[in-house]
């Protein structure tokens, strides 16, 4: 069992777990993830780790509720204990000195690339955040990413907050104003997309955290499989970074679609329990 | 009666689920001897004296030795015999081969009616299991030596191998990567074939002579083989299976609904998705059902699959049916439960949907040329034969390779061209110093009972290092 020690809402949707995980705290490395089993009858769901502390023995994870297994996570608090939390999984990020790297993201992924942010300015880089949401009240650690960064954008969709539009947009003028010797976009996989088609006719090597449906996460299911560069790759284990111009994103996004039926009903299954419980109460 | 027993060839048959009833179910297939059947089965072997069974198994079972407690009724005294050798009876008599091990070599077998070693081993593990009071857990384990293990997989090999050091006083940590013990009994081979708390209570009984098991533990990540030596531990030995699955390499071959073994069986077994959405991971299957391949693990996808719900499951096979490397008993039960064998097929490629699921296969037939170097004729495509076939999931059931995690990770652990770990075969040493390896990793794909003879081995050869050492 591994105990909750810290819980955060960052927004209505997006939450913070800190889990007591004194192993996986020594080993992890930025860009590296874990896989969860909420409780006996749960499925393994991987989630990126977005910080740790060996001293500490703890391990952060961030997520949004999307169906029933973040769903579950979302309603554990301080004190309560998940069944299985295995890491640190996958390659780490490759860090190294490039130059200017622009980090992007959208989503629960603005708190998994703060420590890849972190690390690229360790090792001299001069690093550029653009994080980007759909409205004001989504927004949430802006000073956490402006104070591992050198420069930071933030966008809104609807322009509610800061500079409106896409992160793509101001992603094109860094690429047309500055020498960048890499991007790092993490986020939802249309987001991923745009950003490496945006980089692509400037050269700019682009790294990609590729979020297909997994099981073991070990290499041991094939369930991750993801084409890059037209060859079979396993995602849990040969990343999940991969280059973002030579990723088919069309596979990707089909192959997430696969239980949309089932987790549906899953879903409307926990909803009903959830119900069930407060008329208990 | 004459003095000289007559010799008596009537094998008493296994009882099991009737094919229409069982193929809705996944309780089990065989439902095991009854007293009487099993006291009759035992009263057939002659207990010759030269036992050349035992020269057919693996770790060296007193076959006759266990056979006679049975027909003497001394049942405590049969589950010792048997306890001696083996400490996963319950598992082996459901799994081994034995019509290529004890049985074949069995006196009886040239007259076509070997003992049924297997079924009476499984009635005395069974026996053991319905009666805790009598026997008790036997945890006659020598006084911890003050050294320690790390077994890395509680696979067979690994539970095999720490329950032999834990018995001459070591202590063992197991380490394992998934959430339960017992390696592909757990997430492999279907509940049918062998219940899941079978599995669990053998593996209970080596927990509790070990110091620990350690789930959630993928050694290469969480902590390499060296960070073991260097933490307390005195020997490694490496029993991680060989779990990454291979695959057609054919186009369309990532189409959603397109599975490989490992992941359908998984899904199924170890994650319970047959009772989704109680369980939360679903698995989709759909009418029409293909399984690439002819192996056990073929045997146990399709049937899984049938009783998930499909309509319709084909085997497709490219060599012809006495080429299958499946055992006949699992080959037989497939086809009573009405899995269709296509055999001398073999798939060019899969066609999706616009969803991008599987919706068709292109398939086109072989024959048989000259055998190749595995001895079997190899098969050769005949050309303009192709056809296509509709169906909703395809399983690929090629078979497996090690996982590179561990060797990727240790320095000084020399490999063969398969990606497995070059092991002296009889000491299960390595070319690393302090680190054993046995079962699947050592040798590709293989059997229970192998890597627990693996197991078994490499503990010896660790306790005659260790006290050498010392
Ligand atoms: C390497 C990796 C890192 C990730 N990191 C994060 C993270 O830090 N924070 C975060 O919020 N999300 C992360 N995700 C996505 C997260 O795993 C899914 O949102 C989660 O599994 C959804 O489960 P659910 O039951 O709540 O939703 P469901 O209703 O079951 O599914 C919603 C969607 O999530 C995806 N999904 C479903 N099951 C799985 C599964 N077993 N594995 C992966 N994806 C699945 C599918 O595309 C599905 O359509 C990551 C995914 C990967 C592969
Ligand atoms: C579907 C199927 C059906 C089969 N049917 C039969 C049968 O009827 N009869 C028969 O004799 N054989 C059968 N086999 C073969 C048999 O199951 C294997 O040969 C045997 O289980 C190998 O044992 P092992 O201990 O080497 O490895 P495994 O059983 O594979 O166990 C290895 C364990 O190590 C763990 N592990 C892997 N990597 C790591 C790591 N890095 N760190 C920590 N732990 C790790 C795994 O999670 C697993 O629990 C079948 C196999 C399959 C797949
Ligand atoms: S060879 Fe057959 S008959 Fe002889 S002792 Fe062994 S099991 Fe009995
Ligand atoms: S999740 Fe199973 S192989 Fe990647």
């Amino acid at each position: 069992m591994y105990r909750i020690l810290d819980r955060e809402d960052l927004t209505s949707e997006i939450h913070l777990l800190k889990i007591e995980a004194p192993g996986v705290a020594r080993k992890a490395q930025a860009g590296q993830f874990i896989i969860v089993r909420i409780d006996e009858k749960g499925e393994r769901i991987p989630l990126t780790i977005a910080d740790w502390d060996g001293k500490e023995g703890s391990v952060t994870i961030v997520f949004m509720e999307v169906g029933t297994s973040t769903r579950k996570l979302a309603v554990l608090n301080t004190g309560d204990s998940i069944v299985d939390f295995v890491g640190p999984l996958g390659r780490p990020t490759e860090i190294e000195q490039f130059g200017t790297v622009v980090c992007v993201a959208g989503g629960f992924a603005i708190a998994t690339i703060v420590p890849i942010a972190r690390a690229m300015r360790k090792a001299g880089n001069r690093v550029v955040s653009i994080m980007g949401f759909r409205t004001k009240d989504l927004v949430f650690w802006e000073e956490r990413l402006g104070s591992v960064s050198d420069e930071l954008i933030v966008t809104t969709d609807d322009g509610s907050y800061k500079r409106k539009g896409l992160v793509t947009e101001p992603l094109k003028e860094l690429l047309q104003e500055t020498r960048i010797g890499r991007v790092i976009a993490i986020g939802p996989t249309v987001m991923m997309k745009f950003c490496s088609l945006t980089t692509k006719p400037f050269g700019v090597k682009t790294i990609v955290s590729l979020n297909p449906i997994m099981v073991d996460g070990t290499g041991m299911c094939g369930c991750c499989r993801v084409s890059i560069g037209g060859e079979t790759k396993f995602a849990c284990v040969d990343g999940p970074d991969f280059d973002g111009h030579e990723v088919d994103w069309d596979l990707l996004m089909k192959r997430q679609r696969t239980y949309l039926d089932e987790e549906k009903e899953s879903l409307e299954l926990w909803k009903k329990k959830m119900a069930g419980a407060i008329v208990n109460e | 009666m004459s003095e000289k027993k007559k010799l008596d060839l009537n094998r008493v048959s296994m009882p099991k689920q009737e094919p229409l009833v069982r193929k809705k179910n996944f309780s089990e297939v065989a439902l095991g001897y009854t007293e009487e059947q099993a006291l009759r089965e035992a009263s057939r072997c002659i207990q010759c004296k030269k036992s050349s069974c035992i020269d057919g198994c693996p770790v060296d079972i007193d076959i006759p030795g266990f056979i006679r407690a049975i027909s003497e009724g001394n049942m405590p005294e049969a589950v010792r015999v048997l306890k001696d050798k083996n400490s996963l009876p319950g598992i082996c008599g459901r799994v081994c081969p034995q019509e290529t091990q004890c049985e074949m070599t069995c006196a009886l077998a040239k007259k076509g009616a070997p003992i049924a070693i297997g079924r009476l081993e499984r009635y005395v593990a069974d026996w053991e299991r319905y009666h805790p009071e009598i026997i008790g857990q036997q945890k006659n384990c020598a006084r911890f030596n003050g050294k320690r293990v790390a077994v890395v997989g509680s696979g067979p090999a690994g539970l095999t191998c720490a329950a032999e050091l834990a018995k001459l006083g070591y202590g063992v940590t197991i380490f394992e990567a998934l959430h339960v013990a017992g390696g592909v009994l757990m997430y492999g081979i279907p509940e049918f074939r062998l219940p899941k708390d079978i599995v669990q209570a053998e593996a209970n009984y080596v927990r509790s002579l070990s110091e620990e098991i350690k789930f959630d533990q993928v050694i290469g990540k969480i902590a390499t083989v060296d960070d073991l030596l260097g933490n307390g531990f005195d020997a490694v030995f490496l029993a991680p299976g060989a779990g990454a699955p291979m695959f057609l390499n054919i186009p369309g071959e990532n189409l959603s609904g397109i599975y490989s073994a490992n992941e359908f069986l998984t899904r199924t077994n170890l994650m319970k998705a047959y009772a989704f959405p109680e369980y939360d991971t679903p698995i989709k299957v759909g009418k029409e059902v293909v399984v690439f391949g002819g192996g056990n693990v073929a045997m146990d996808a399709s049937r899984c699959a049938l009783r998930l719900g499909a309509g319709k499951v084909y085997i497709i096979y490219r060599r012809s049916r006495v080429e299958m490397p499946a055992r006949a008993e699992e080959r037989d039960n497939a086809e009573e439960e009405g899995i269709v064998f296509k055999l001398l097929t073999n798939p060019k490629r899969f066609i999706g949907d616009e969803q991008g699921r599987v919706k068709a296969v292109e398939l086109y037939e072989m024959e048989l040329g000259e055998p190749d170097e595995s001895g079997r004729r190899r098969p050769i495509p005949k050309p303009n034969t192709e056809f296509i076939m509709e169906i909703d999931t395809a399983i690929v059931a090629l078979g497996t390779r090690p996982n590179p995690i561990i060797p990727s990770t240790t320095k000084g652990l020399e490999l063969t061209r398969w990606g497995t770990i070059i092991t002296d075969d009889a000491t299960g040493r390595t070319s690393k110093e302090g680190v054993w390896c046995g079962g699947d990793m050592a040798t590709g794909a293989a059997t229970v009972i192998s890597a627990m003879g693996a197991g078994k081995r490499a503990a010896v050869d660790i306790d005659a290092y260790l006290q050498g050492k010392s």
